[in-house]
């Protein structure tokens, strides 16, 4: 059955298919082939599949969104609200828009950006870089992942493209703000992220939907972090609350690259995150991530970090609120090749249950070749803590508002790891927003 | 001030305090001293409303208000304050905060504005000064991290801050080395007002040297078994508990 829904989006792909970038380039055509191939073939992961065994995407297929062309003129995309577009947009960054999975040369503004950096919409770019686009995409991550990556290679309309070349430390962070404006339509982004040699970046990946559509984002993002450059990539996620996401990051670091990654995933009706990263000799990763889960919705995180080689370092720290009916899933996995002694990593996931009927899943797995290594690991799924209620309680604070303090403290642990000042205050009020405050003064924090 | 009166306590179906009898009046210090398991964190606890416990017979009266009814924080409100022997560490409340959230509440329960921002700093860091902490302790997560004397200290510092009217310290010297015990001490001290009064656990004749005590109570196996002036503590710390209980299965 997955197969017949594979092939109705298949089937639609011959009508769009000369819209998409990348006409002119042969790799990217036989790159697509083969990702149209895979797809048709396999359609979306199935819950069959280990690794998304807790997740069922047959909604997508069933539904089958349309891919918006850049071709049609958008009554809607002349009309997103400034305003509106403003409350996700941060202040003092470099920022790319990106409206129904098209680069929007309006909305942008990269005002300043050294002439040596690259930043642009990934369509342009596959017209300016060509070569640098053939090297780079794909290199993280292949069409036999799964089936999102084989649609997203088909189906990607267009997508953001970085190159900072070595040595290059970028001062302001880069936002690219992916929006969705209209209902039963998708969104299918493909991002190249050249963080060259010594280079210092910082980026940050948005998706928003207007008010409460229904339609679908599916971003992949290749990460490539040199020798001994460092980078911090965050994710903000506050899709619509009918939208389903998904949204991969696949990460290479070379030797002695830092990289650090935020994952904030509050939106969404079904939202699937993958952080996939790869690990040279003496690199360190560092992977942090918030769900929060309220009503009915459904929010996975899967993460793998791959140990290839001697005396690499990660830390990994999940954390989950689930409220009301909501299931939040967590699958990590750490693997240490044989090669890769001296591995030091660290994972961690916390879920914590405001409802009786919301759920984690959680599901830590560590797979080690080597024989000279540190790894640990730990989960917990609970509720709150009744001695810190009555401690709060006893120092004035009625039980509603204790229980909401501790609510937010555990997710605030993971906002306060943001270093950007403008999107920790953003992200801070999604979680206000999200979450019962009655108590919770923000004014304090 | 405070009148127990044939306090019965269970966990569960277990006794644990079997017909307490206590007054204290405004103003006064009454130490309650006795053998480990003997019920002294739970008189405590029933006194600042945790729950887990039965009360199956007696009654404890606060400023003529019974107080078993009332719930935890607004007995807090009104002016109880139990520090605690394990204080508990809330990760991502800063210290600050739950100061500024527990004296806001004391302040609308009394029907006063919220306090003024700069007040309160100069308020709180007064009280820091007075008990030699480090500022940086307020931006802390409350207890979070702090060795076992500094969480003491904690204690104190939100007391000193809240100005409660009955004063609970549960073993609040254990755990403070002999200069900590001092500071903690002298700011007990500078609380001491006719119109404040203390229960003070303790283990040690030590730290009435600091705080004179005017009662001593000794608690075994759920009751008090005498009472005494400064000079019971004295006489306990030379012969031991034993004496006691042994006259108490004679009686
Ligand atoms: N929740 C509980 N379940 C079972 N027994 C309990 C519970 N709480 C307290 N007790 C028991 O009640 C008795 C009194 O405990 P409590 O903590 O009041 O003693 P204490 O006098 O404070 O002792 P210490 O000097 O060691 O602090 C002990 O025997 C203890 O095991
Ligand atoms: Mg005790």
């Amino acid at each position: 059955m997955s197969t017949f829904s594979a092939s109705r989006y298949t089937t639609e792909y011959q009508a769009i298919a000369a819209t998409l970038p990348g006409q002119a380039l042969v790799w990217l055509k036989e790159l697509r082939a083969d990702a149209l191939e895979k797809f048709s073939a396999h359609g979306f992961p199935s819950p069959r599949e280990e690794e998304w065994r807790y997740t069922n995407v047959s909604v997508i297929e069933k539904k089958l969104f349309a891919t918006v062309s850049r071709e049609t003129p958008l009554p809607k995309l002349q009309v997103v609200d400034a305003e509106w577009l403003k409350s996700f947009q941060l202040e003092d960054t470099w920022s790319v828009v990106l409206i129904d999975g098209h680069f929007s040369a309006e909305f942008s503004d990269l005002d300043g950006l050294p002439e040596t950096v690259s930043v642009m919409g990934m369509a342009d770019a596959l017209t300016k870089q060509p070569e640098l686009l053939e090297t780079y995409l794909g290199r993280a991550v292949n069409n036999t992942e799964h089936g999102f990556i084989a649609f997203n290679t088909a189906w990607f309309t267009d997508g953001l493209f970085v190159h900072v070349p070595a040595k290059q430390v970028l001062e302001k962070p880069i936002q690219v703000l992916h929006i969705v404006t209209q209902s039963d339509v998708m969104a299918i982004t493909r991002n190249v992220i050249i963080i060259d040699d010594m280079a210092e970046a910082r980026i940050i990946e948005s998706f928003a939907g207007v008010g409460d559509n229904n339609y679908l984002t599916a971003a992949v993002t290749e990460v490539f972090v040199g020798r001994n450059a460092d980078h911090s990539l965050y994710k903000m996620q506050s899709e619509s609350e009918k939208a389903y996401h998904f949204g991969g990051i696949y990460i290479k670091q070379a030797q002695d690259a830092r990289f650090t990654h935020h994952n904030f995933a509050f939106g969404g009706l079904l939202a699937r995150s993958d952080i996939h990263v790869d690990l040279d000799q003496a690199s360190e990763c560092e992977l942090n991530g918030l769900y929060l889960g309220v009503n009915r919705q459904h929010i996975d995180n899967h993460t793998r970090i791959y140990h290839l080689k001697p005396h690499a370092s990660s830390r990994e720290i999940y954390k989950g609120v689930l409220g009301d009916r909501a299931r939040g899933v967590f699958q990590g996995r750490v693997i240490v090749a044989e090669d890769a002694q001296k591995t030091d990593s660290q994972m961690n996931n916390r879920n914590l249950l405001l409802s009786n009927e919301a759920e984690a899943d959680t599901k830590p797995q560590l797979e080690i070749y080597a024989d000279d290594v540190k790894c640990g690991h730990g989960v917990t799924v609970g509720q709150l803590d009744e001695k810190s209620i009555f401690y709060l309680q006893s120092r004035c604070i009625d039980e509603e508002t204790a229980r909401n303090m501790l609510t937010f403290a555990f997710a605030n642990e993971m906002v306060d790891k943001i270093k950007i000042k403008s999107l920790h205050d953003k992200v801070l009020e999604q979680v206000l927003v999200r979450f019962p405050q009655e108590g919770v003064e923000k004014s304090w924090l | 001030m405070l009148t127990i009166k044939n306090l019965h306590v269970n966990v569960g179906d277990k006794p644990i305090l079997k017909g307490i009898n206590l007054q204290i009046n405004p103003g006064e210090i009454h130490a309650i001293m006795g053998p480990n398991g003997s019920g002294k964190s739970t008189l405590a606890h029933i006194l600042s409303g945790k729950s887990g416990y039965t009360v199956t017979a007696g009654s404890v009266a606060y400023n003529n208000k019974d107080l078993i009814d009332m719930a935890p924080e607004i007995r807090a409100r009104e002016g109880v304050f139990l520090a605690f022997q394990y204080p508990v560490e809330i990760p991502g409340v800063s210290n600050i905060y739950l100061l500024k959230a527990a004296l806001n509440a004391i302040r609308k329960h009394q029907g006063l504005s919220e306090v003024d921002a700069m007040d309160f700093l100069t308020l709180v860091k007064g009280k820091v000064r007075l008990l030699e902490m480090d500022e940086k302790f307020l931006y802390r997560a409350v207890n979070e991290g702090f060795s076992g004397g500094e969480k003491k200290r904690n204690e104190i510092l939100q007391m000193a801050i809240l100005e409660p009217r009955l004063c609970i310290l549960d073993e609040t010297d254990s755990g403070l080395d002999i200069d900590a015990l001092k500071i903690v001490s002298e700011g007990v001290n500078s609380l001491r007002s006719p119109d404040r009064s203390f229960v003070m656990v303790t283990h040690y004749q030590r730290l009435l040297d600091y705080i004179k005590p005017d009662f001593v109570h000794v608690l075994a196996n759920g009751q008090i078994v005498k009472s005494g002036g400064p000079e019971l503590a004295l006489e306990l710390e030379e012969k031991g508990y034993s004496w006691l209980e042994s006259d108490q299965v004679a009686a």
